[in-house]
C-alpha cells in the first residue's frame, strides 16, 4: 500500500483531482464537480492528504453507481505530504 | 411592561448515548446515598458498615439483572475501566493457553486499546474480525478465529453503540466456548436498552447511558474466568481506592428502573426511530446506516453527502436540538469514525440519534422539522447544487 508506484487503474486515469490539503468533504465535492463533466468511463484519480477520503470517495462512487478501482498510500520522496491516491471508474450512463 | 418575550423553547436532547440525562430515581438515590453513604464501606464503624451495605446492595441488585452471582459483579471507576480490566486480566490469566486477541473490528476504541496493548505485551497479536454494510461481524468469520491456535480472549460487543446494529454475540459465544476462549461481550450501548443474553464469560457495562451517573463502570466476569490483574497490587485491584458508593447505588437503583419499562420503552423508542430512519430518506442524499432491525431500540444513524458533520451539528444546536455524530473532520478530530470507516459507508456528515426515557414524540418531530433546511443550508455554503 506504500508502493510508490501507480497501479494500473491509476496509471490509465485520464483526470487528476488534486485534493491535497483540503478537509472532507471537500475531496469528494471536487471530484464529483469534475466528474460532472466527464463522460463515461473515465478513469478519474483524486490526491488527498484527508484520512476520511480514502473511505469517502468509495463510499460517493457506491451512492452514484461508479466503481472505485484502486487505492494507495503514497509516501513522496520530496518530503511532500503522505496522501491517498483513489481512482475512480465513472459510470456508464 | 407592554409585553412579555416568550419562554425560549426547552432543549430537545436527542444524543443521550453513552451519557444520558439522569434519571429521576438515580437522582433521588444519588441523593439518599450521600447521606447514608459517604462513609468508606470498608471501616468498621456504623457509617462503614452502612456504606457497606449500599455497595452490596449495589452489586446484588446488578448482578440480579445480568444473571449473574453477586461475586462475579464488580464496580469500577467508569466503563472503559472496565473495558481495560477485563480485557487485561483475562489475556495475563490464559497467557499459557494464548497470546492472541481476537475483536470484532467496530468494538470501542478502549477494547481495540487494551486488546493491543495486551497482545503486545505477551507476544501476540489484535486479530480485526470484519463487519458488513450493517456493522455486523461476520460470525463465521469470527468462529474461526477464536478456533485458531493461540488465541488469549475475543471481545465482541452485544451491539453497536454508534449505529446500532445488535452482534451475534450468542453464536460466537457458543463458538468460544467449544474452543474454550474467554468471551468478553462490551453491553455498554445496550444494557438497559435491549436483553442482554447470557452469552458471555465477561461482560463491561456503562451506567452513564442509562441514566446513572458517570464515574462508575460494572464489570462482571464468571467463576470460570480466570483474571490475573495487571496493575499495581491493591485490596481493590479492580478499582484502586474504592469505588463512589452513592454513585454505584444510583447506578443500580436506575437499572432496576429501566429493566422495569424495558418492554414498553423499546415499543415506544422503537417506533420514534423508525419514523426519523424513514423521514430522512426524503432529504437528498442520505445513507441511514446501521441494520434496519436487528438494532437497538433507541439509536438511529445517518449520513449526508456533502455536508459538513460539525457545520450541521452547529445548524441544530442553534435550532435547540443536540445530536451526536462520528464525523471526520470536526474541530475535535480528523479520523473518521473506524465504525463507520470499518462499514465502508460515508464518513463525513454524520448524525446520531439516542433517545432517552425522556424524549417525547415532539422532540423527534422538531428535529424532523428542522433538518431538511439545515441540511440544504450546510450545502448550500459548500455549494454542491446538482452535483
Amino acid at each position: 500500500m506504500t508502493d510508490a508506484r501507480p497501479d494500473a487503474t491509476e496509471f490509465n486515469a485520464t483526470e487528476v483531482v488534486d485534493a491535497r490539503g483540503l478537509r472532507c468533504p471537500l475531496p469528494v465535492i471536487r471530484l464529483a464537480a469534475r466528474a460532472r463533466d466527464l463522460p463515461a468511463g473515465t478513469l478519474v484519480v483524486v490526491l488527498s492528504t484527508d484520512p476520511a477520503a480514502r473511505h469517502d470517495v468509495p463510499a460517493w462512487a457506491r451512492m452514484r453507481g461508479h466503481v472505485t478501482t484502486g487505492e494507495r498510500h503514497v509516501v513522496p520522496d520530496d518530503g511532500s505530504p503522505e496522501h491517498w491516491a483513489l481512482t475512480v471508474r465513472l459510470r456508464a450512463s | 411592561m407592554t409585553h412579555t418575550t416568550p419562554p425560549a423553547p426547552a432543549r430537545v436532547r436527542l444524543d443521550n448515548g453513552g451519557r444520558a440525562p439522569w434519571h429521576p430515581l438515580a437522582r433521588q438515590a444519588f441523593l439518599q446515598a450521600l447521606d447514608d453513604g459517604w462513609a468508606d464501606p470498608r471501616r468498621l464503624h456504623t457509617e462503614g458498615r452502612r456504606a457497606a451495605a449500599l455497595l452490596d446492595g449495589a452489586r446484588e441488585a446488578a448482578a440480579a439483572v445480568l444473571g449473574a452471582r453477586t461475586e462475579e459483579v464488580r464496580f469500577t471507576h467508569s466503563h472503559p475501566t472496565a473495558l481495560h480490566a477485563a480485557v487485561l486480566a483475562a489475556a495475563a490469566g490464559r497467557r499459557r493457553a494464548g497470546v492472541d486477541v481476537v475483536v470484532g473490528a467496530v468494538e470501542r476504541a478502549a477494547v481495540l486499546h487494551a486488546a493491543q496493548a495486551a497482545a503486545t505485551m505477551h507476544g501476540g497479536r489484535r486479530v480485526d474480525v470484519a463487519v458488513d454494510r450493517f456493522g455486523r461481524v461476520d460470525a463465521q468469520a469470527m468462529t474461526d478465529a477464536v478456533a485458531s491456535p493461540g488465541v488469549a480472549l475475543a471481545a465482541l460487543q452485544h451491539a453497536n453503540g454508534e449505529v446500532g446494529t445488535l452482534q451475534p454475540v450468542e453464536q460466537v459465544h457458543a463458538a468460544a466456548r467449544t474452543a474454550g476462549v474467554p468471551l468478553l461481550v462490551d453491553a455498554g450501548a445496550s444494557l438497559g436498552h435491549a436483553a442482554v443474553p447470557p452469552a458471555w464469560d465477561l461482560l463491561a457495562a456503562d451506567p452513564a447511558d442509562w441514566g446513572a451517573p458517570a464515574g462508575v463502570g460494572v464489570l462482571a466476569a464468571r467463576e470460570r474466568v480466570r483474571l490475573v490483574p495487571t496493575g499495581p497490587e491493591d485490596p481493590e485491584p479492580w478499582a484502586p481506592g474504592g469505588v463512589s458508593v452513592p454513585a454505584a447505588f444510583a447506578a443500580a437503583v436506575a437499572l432496576q428502573a429501566v429493566e422495569a419499562d424495558r418492554v414498553a420503552e423499546d415499543a415506544r423508542r422503537r417506533a420514534l426511530v423508525d419514523r426519523v430512519r424513514g423521514a430522512v430518506t426524503t432529504i437528498p442524499d442520505v445513507e441511514v446506516v446501521g441494520d434496519p432491525d436487528a438494532r437497538l431500540p433507541h439509536v438511529a444513524t445517518f449520513s449526508f453527502l456533502y455536508v459538513d458533520g460539525e457545520a450541521l451539528l452547529t445548524e441544530l444546536d442553534r435550532a435547540g436540538i443536540g445530536v451526536g455524530s462520528g464525523s471526520a473532520c470536526t474541530a475535535s478530530t480528523l479520523e473518521p469514525s473506524h465504525v463507520l470507516a470499518a462499514m465502508g459507508v460515508l464518513t463525513h456528515g454524520n448524525v446520531r440519534i439516542a433517545l432517552d426515557r425522556s424524549t417525547t414524540e415532539q422532540d423527534v418531530d422538531r428535529l424532523l422539522a428542522v433538518l431538511p433546511d439545515a441540511v440544504a443550508r450546510v450545502r448550500e455554503m459548500l455549494g454542491v447544487g446538482g452535483l
